[in-house]
C-alpha cells in the first residue's frame, strides 16, 4: 500500500494501543491538535483522552510521569515535540530513566518509550534544528533508535514497547512526508541490527536517520563515476551494531561516516574510533567524516544548506578516500 | 498507647540507626555522602504510618528514615551502607539510593526535585487503573525552588492524581537558609495556588503529622486529588558528614533540640510509659542495630565481574 512515514508511525501507535491496554500516548498537543507533526491525528477520537493524553508544556514533569507510570505497570509512549525541548527533561531521562535499574540493583526497570523529532533542514533556526541523538547514545541504560524508512517507522515501536528498558526513538523532521510502498502486513522489525541499504565494494558509507536519503543520493552519484559504494543504515544508535559496519569495511577497505550531529565528540567519532580499533589494518585510506559544521544552525536557506551534510559533500569525501582526493 | 509505642519505636529505630551510621562513617566503614535525618523522624514515621502496603513511597537522598519507616529491613539498609550485595540496592546505590520493590519504595533520588515527576507518574498509573492508592512523595523545601516542583504540582492537580506531596521544611537547603531562598515564605499557599489542598503541620509532633497524613490520605483515596503537607521540621545534625555548619548558629540548633520529636512523644506517653519501658525499647532497638551491623560486616560483596549487570534488564528479548 501507498503510505507515508507519518502514517506509518501513526499506524504503529494505533497497533500498539490495540495490542496492549497498558499502552498510552502522552505529550504536548498529541490529542486535539493531532501532534505537532500530525503523527497522532485522529487517535484521540479513536482511543479517547485517557489514552491520548495532552500535557501542559512541562517536559520534565511529563517525561518523569512517563517514567513513574512505566515503573508502575503501564507502557507509556511519551512524545517530546522535538529533541530541542528534550533538554528540559534531560534530568529525568538521564538521572532516572537510564539509571534507576542499575541504582536499584535490578529492581526497577523502566519500560518507557520516548519519541521525538530531530534534525535540521527546514529553516527553523538554531533552537529548533538540533541533532542530539548522539548525546543520548552516550548514555548506558538507553536504547536509541533512528527509523529512516517506512518499514522502520512502522515496525520499531512495538519492539521498543516490548523492551523492558527505556527506548528513545528519533524521527527526523525531513522524513514525515516520505512516501512509498509498504507491505500490507508490515509489522514489527528487528531493533538490534544495522541494515545494508545499498551493496557496494569500493567504499562503506555509514549513516542513519535523515542523512540516509542524502547518502543514497551520493552513492548514485558515485556510481555514475564508477565508484561502487555500500551504504549502511545504523538504525540503532545504542547499542551500536558494530559488526555490520566492520564487516563491510573489511571488504571495501574504506569508510566515510555521515552524521548530522556536530563533529566534535559525536557519534561519528565513536564509529571512526571503532573502525580504527577493530579494523585498522583493513583500511586503505583514513576514515573520513561528513558532519554538520560546528555552528548553531542558521535560518537563511543557503547558510543552513552549507552547514549540513549534503550529497555533494558526502560524494566528495568518498572520492577522496577512494582516489586520494 | 499501643499506637504511640509503635510510633516511638519507629522513631527510635531511625535515630539510633543513624547515630550508629555516624560512628561507622567516622570509622570509615561507610563512605560516600551520608545525610542524616536526625530531628526529622516524626515526619517519615507520621506520614508512613498512614500508608497501606500497596501505596508507594518516593524519597530523597536523605532517605534512611523513609526507608526504615516503610519497613525496608534494617539489615538490608545497613548492608547497603556497607556497599554489600545483600544491601537493598545490592551495593549500587549507597546511602542516597535505597530501593525496595517489595515495599513499593521507589528510592532515594539525589537530584533535588527529581522524584516529584516520577511520583506523579506512579499516581497516574494508579488513577488510570482506578486503584485507590496514594503515592507519598518526600522532598525538602529546597525542591520548592526547582522547576520540577511547579511542573509536578500543576500536573498532579490538573489530572487530580493521588499524590501526597510531603515537603520537609527543615529551613536549610544544604547551607542556604529558607529566607535566602524563597521570595514568598508560605509554601502551603504556593502549593494551593496550583489548586490542591495544602497546609502546614508541626513536623516535630508525630501525632500531628499522623493526623494530617490521615486527613490527606482519606481525601486523596476518596478522589479528592493531590494534597501537600508542609512539614515544619529541623535537622539537628549537619547537611552531610562533610558539612562544617558555618551557615547557622549553634543556638538555633539548641532551640530546636528542645523540641525533639522523640522526647515530645515520650512526654505525652507518661506516666503510663515508664523508664523501664524506655530501657526495654532502647535495648530492643540496639539489638536490631547490632544484628544489622554484624550481618553487614559479614556479608559478601558483588563480584567485580558483575559490574555491568543491571544497566539493561536481564531478560531474553
Amino acid at each position: 500500500m501507498k503510505t507515508t512515514y507519518r502514517e506509518a508511525l501513526r499506524e504503529a501507535i494505533r497497533d500498539a494501543m490495540r495490542r496492549d491496554e497498558r499502552v498510552f500516548l502522552m505529550g504536548e498537543d498529541v490529542g486535539s491538535y493531532g501532534g505537532c507533526y500530525a503523527v497522532s491525528l485522529g487517535l484521540l477520537e479513536e482511543f479517547g483522552p485517557e489514552r491520548i493524553r495532552d500535557t501542559p508544556l512541562s517536559e520534565s514533569a511529563f517525561v518523569g510521569a512517563g517514567i513513574g507510570a512505566a515503573l508502575n505497570g503501564m507502557r507509556p509512549i511519551v512524545e517530546i515535540m522535538t529533541v530541542n525541548f528534550s533538554l528540559l527533561a534531560l534530568d529525568q531521562i538521564l538521572n532516572n530513566a537510564a539509571t534507576l535499574l542499575h541504582m536499584s540493583g535490578g529492581q526497577f526497570p523502566v519500560p518507557l518509550v520516548i519519541r521525538m523529532t530531530t534534525g535540521a533542514g527546514r529553516q527553523l533556526a538554531a533552537q529548533h534544528s538540533h541533532s542530539l541523538e548522539g548525546w543520548y547514545a552516550h548514555i548506558p541504560g538507553l536504547r536509541v533508535l533512528a527509523p529512516a524508512t517506512l518499514e522502520d517507522a512502522r515496525g520499531m515501536l512495538w519492539p521498543a514497547l516490548c523492551d523492558p528498558d527505556p527506548v528513545l526513538i528519533f524521527e527526523h523532521n525531513g522524513l514525515y512526508n516520505l512516501s512509498g510502498d509498504l507491505a500490507d502486513d508490515a509489522g514489527p522489525v528487528d531493533i538490534t541490527r544495522a541494515a545494508i541499504r545499498r551493496q557496494g565494494k569500493d567504499v562503506t558509507l555509514i549513516t542513519y536517520g535523515g542523512s540516509l536519503a542524502k547518502t543514497l543520493a551520493a552513492a548514485d552519484d558515485l556510481a555514475a563515476d564508477g565508484i561502487d559504494a555500500e551504504v549502511i543504515d545504523l538504525r540503532t544508535l545504542r547499542p551500536l551494531d558494530s559488526d555490520t559496519f566492520l564487516e563491510s569495511v573489511r571488504h571495501t577497505h574504506r569508510a566515510v561516516v555521515v552524521d548530522e550531529g556536530w563533529r566534535t565528540g559525536s557519534l561519528s567519532a565513536e564509529i571512526a574510533a571503532r573502525i580504527a580499533e577493530e579494523a585498522f589494518y583493513e583500511l586503505d585510506a583514513p576514515v573520513r567524516r561528513v558532519c554538520t559544521a560546528e555552528v548553531p544552525i542558521p535560518y537563511a536557506k543557503h547558510l543552513e544548506e552549507a552547514a549540513l551534510p549534503q550529497p555533494a559533500s558526502i560524494a566528495a569525501a568518498a572520492r577522496e578516500v577512494v582516489r586520494g582526493g | 498507647m499501643k499506637e504511640h509505642l509503635d510510633l516511638l519505636r519507629e522513631m527510635t529505630r531511625i535515630r539510633r540507626f543513624e547515630d550508629r551510621c555516624a560512628e561507622l562513617y567516622s570509622a570509615a566503614q561507610i563512605r560516600g555522602f551520608l545525610h542524616l535525618y536526625v530531628g526529622e523522624e516524626a515526619v517519615a514515621v507520621g506520614v508512613v504510618s498512614e500508608l497501606d502496603p500497596q501505596d508507594a513511597v518516593v524519597s530523597t537522598y536523605r532517605d534512611h528514615g523513609h526507608a526504615l519507616a516503610r519497613g525496608v529491613p534494617m539489615d538490608a539498609v545497613m548492608a547497603e551502607m556497607f556497599g554489600k550485595v545483600t544491601g537493598c540496592s545490592r551495593g549500587r546505590g549507597g546511602s542516597m539510593h535505597l530501593f525496595d520493590s517489595g515495599h513499593r519504595f521507589f528510592g532515594g533520588n539525589a537530584i533535588v526535585g527529581g522524584g516529584l515527576p516520577v511520583a506523579v507518574g506512579l499516581a497516574l498509573a494508579h488513577a488510570m487503573r482506578g486503584e485507590p492508592r496514594v503515592v507519598a512523595c518526600f522532598f525538602g523545601e529546597g525542591a520548592a525552588a526547582e522547576g520540577e516542583f511547579h511542573e509536578a504540582l500543576n500536573l498532579a492537580a490538573l489530572w487530580r492524581l493521588p499524590v501526597l506531596f510531603c515537603c520537609e521544611n527543615n529551613l536549610y537547603a544544604m547551607g542556604t537558609s529558607f529566607a535566602k531562598e524563597h521570595a514568598a515564605p508560605d509554601l502551603a499557599l504556593r502549593a494551593s495556588s496550583y489548586g490542591l489542598a495544602a497546609w502546614a503541620v508541626d513536623g516535630m509532633d508525630v501525632l500531628a503529622v499522623r493526623e494530617a497524613a490521615r486527613r490527606a490520605t482519606e481525601s486523596i483515596r476518596a478522589g479528592g486529588g493531590p494534597c501537600l503537607l508542609e512539614l515544619r521540621t529541623f535537622r539537628f545534625r549537619a547537611h552531610s558528614m562533610y558539612d562544617p555548619e558555618r551557615y547557622r548558629d549553634k543556638s538555633e540548633v539548641v532551640q530546636w533540640r528542645d523540641r525533639d520529636p522523640i522526647d515530645r512523644l515520650i512526654a505525652a506517653m507518661r506516666p503510663d510509659f515508664t523508664d523501664d519501658d524506655l530501657t526495654a525499647l532502647e535495648t530492643e532497638v540496639a539489638a536490631e542495630i547490632d544484628h544489622a551491623v554484624a550481618a553487614a560486616e559479614a556479608a559478601e560483596i558483588e563480584p567485580v565481574d558483575g559490574l555491568t549487570r543491571f544497566v539493561t534488564s536481564e531478560v531474553t528479548r
